[in-house]
């Protein structure tokens, strides 16, 4: 048998080799996807979340676990969507107009693909009627936004007020994020929540789902 | 009568001072979110020579260019990665014509936003991108590269090594830090001022420092770590006039030119060597910095 939490160490020590390598071997045991994501690879992400929010690793390690549990999901995915496994819930993220930092986007992004969400990654200065048109045209819960400037969490605000403009708001919950977001901030533009880190952002999402 | 450089200048002196932000004025002047400053340099000549005549006319002893996001690759996220030569020689040009013989210009050079590990970009991509604007910022007249913002080891050291293999000037870097849980400072890359400053003086630097952060305060643990690393080498420190808020729709630095100038006493016994200003901070906290150096150096000699 294989040994499962071998694969949650080498997430949690960003081995993408080891990895992927292990998946292989479960899965080829016939080991249930599922549980390999739920009790192996979400808790390594868990892990590691948690290391970097108290500043006990970096955003290179954090890179690298994110890196080390893609390869893996990676071979279940196909697995899970043939057996008609529902996602944990459908993300679209994207830093908003006029931002170009996407180092903790990406981040957020990562986290909550690891946990078991289909994240759709919009990338950089992303317009609103781009994030309006992508509400409108798929099957979407949560739009989770990034802005490190303050001169472009305002542009927060207006994708928050196109998607009213455009009658979708009440179909999706929407998450913000950034080093100078607040929950005031949160509370005046009328987004659904906000986390200060990648950790964070899996849990609020679980928890607005679970709402 | 324009001196030789940075090292000569620090022969006679113990303390210099540096410019304040460039960035954060053309916002307030009206560069909008996502506008390139750079392309400023052939669109709005004047008033980014205002800026750097604004600085000086302060009597400092350097001042940058506005070339920070001018690497090609930074600049090809918004489709002008052919204008880097053109851009970055510009701004070496606007700041000479500000400087005259007055004091020496810094050529700045930001990171490129790529991370290298994620494969992106490769080494060579990056050297040659950090070579081509070095080499531009000298044509244009700088007197020094400024390598600065940096927070990973492999971009930066890369960053030295073509200023200096592809030109003769000197060569500064700063990198920006955070303060983790534990109370010590490091990059968002987890690098230690330590391990930054050892790394970068044997790839060629010869003046290293901080910049942008918390506010002024929050650059004396880190120049002391400097210190405890090696005690001779010069240290640049630029800081941001606080963390950013927003008040009433509107980006505010909170530190006062007073508040700044405050902390300068501290700064210059833990031993910094320059001293000038990033985010938010104007003219007018170079001159409130200059004015209470001044002072303390005159009480404590
Ligand atoms: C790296 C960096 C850059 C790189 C970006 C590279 C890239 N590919 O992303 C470059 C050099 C390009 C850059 C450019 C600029 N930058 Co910059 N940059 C930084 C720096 C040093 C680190 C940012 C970072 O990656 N942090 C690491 C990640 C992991 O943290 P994070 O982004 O905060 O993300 C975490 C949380 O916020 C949260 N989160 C983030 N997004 C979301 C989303 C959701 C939904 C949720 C729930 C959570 C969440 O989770 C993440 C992971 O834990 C910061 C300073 C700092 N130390 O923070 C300045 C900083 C953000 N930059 C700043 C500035 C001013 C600029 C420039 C304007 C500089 C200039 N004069 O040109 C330009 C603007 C370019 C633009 N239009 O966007 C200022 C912003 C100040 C302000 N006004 O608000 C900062 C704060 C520096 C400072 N102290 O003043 N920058
Ligand atoms: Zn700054």
């Amino acid at each position: 048998m294989t040994d499962l939490n071998k694969l949650n160490e080498s997430i949690i020590s960003g081995d993408l080799n080891t990895s992927v390598q292990i998946t292989k071997e479960a899965l080829a045991e016939k080991t249930d996807p599922q549980e390999i994501i739920q009790k192996y690879m979400i808790t390594a992400m868990d892990v590691i979340g948690g290391k970097f929010e108290r500043n006990e690793v970096f955003v290179p390690e954090l890179l690298m676990a994110a890196r080390a549990m893609k390869g893996s999901l990676e071979l279940l995915r196909p697995l899970l969507a043939a057996s008609g496994i529902e996602p944990q819930g459908r993300v679209i993220i994207g830093t908003v107009k006029g931002d170009l930092h996407d180092i903790g986007k990406n981040l957020v992004a990562s986290m909550l693909e690891g946990s078991g969400f289909e994240v759709d990654n919009m990338g950089v200065d992303v317009p609103s009627d781009k994030i309006v048109a992508a509400v409108q045209s798929k099957e979407i819960d949560i739009v989770a936004l990034s802005a490190l400037l303050t001169t472009t969490m305002p542009s927060m605000r207006d994708v928050i007020e196109a998607l009213k403009e455009a009658g979708v708001r009440d179909k999706v919950k929407v998450i913000i994020g950034g080093p100078a977001v607040t929950q005031e901030f949160c509370d005046q533009i009328d987004a659904d929540g906000y986390s200060e880190n990648a950790n964070g952002a899996v849990s609020l999402a679980r928890k607005l789902l679970a709402s | 009568m324009r001196t030789t450089g940075i090292q000569e200048l620090l022969k006679s002196r113990s303390l210099l001072f540096c410019d304040g932000a460039w960035g954060t004025i053309f916002q307030f002047a009206g560069l909008k979110p996502g506008e390139s400053c750079e392309l400023w340099n052939r669109d709005q000549r004047k008033k980014v020579l205002e800026v750097a005549q604004s600085y000086v006319d302060l009597g400092v002893d350097m001042i940058e260019t506005n070339s920070f996001r001018g690497n090609g690759i930074t600049l090809a996220g918004i489709g002008l990665e052919n204008d880097a030569v053109e851009l970055n020689r510009l701004a070496a040009e606007i700041s000479r014509e500000a400087a005259g013989d007055k004091c020496l210009v810094l050529g700045s050079v930001g990171p490129t936003g790529k991370i290298l590990m994620m494969g992106d970009v490769s080494e060579n991509e990056m050297y040659d991108t950090f070579a081509e604007q070095v080499h531009a910022l000298e044509q244009g007249g700088a007197d020094a590269i400024c390598i600065e913002t940096m927070s990973a080891l492999d971009e930066a050291e890369l960053a030295v090594k073509a200023a200096v293999e592809n030109t003769d000037l000197e060569v500064v870097c700063t990198f920006t830090f955070v303060k983790t849980m534990s109370g010590d400072y490091k990059t968002v890359m987890g690098i230690t001022p330590a391990q930054m400053a050892e790394k970068l003086l044997s790839a060629g630097a010869s003046i290293i420092g901080t910049n942008c952060g918390y506010g002024m305060e929050a650059m004396i643990p880190i120049v002391k770590a400097f210190r405890d690393f090696d005690s001779n080498i010069p240290l640049l420190v630029q800081a941001n006039a606080g963390i950013p808020k927003i008040e009433d729709g509107k980006t505010v630095f909170p530190e006062t030119p007073d508040e700044m100038a405050g902390h300068v006493p501290d700064l210059i016994d833990a031993g910094v060597s320059i001293i000038g200003g990033c985010c938010g901070t104007t003219p007018d906290h170079i001159t409130a910095i200059m004015n209470k150096a001044k002072v303390y150096h005159t009480a404590n000699s």
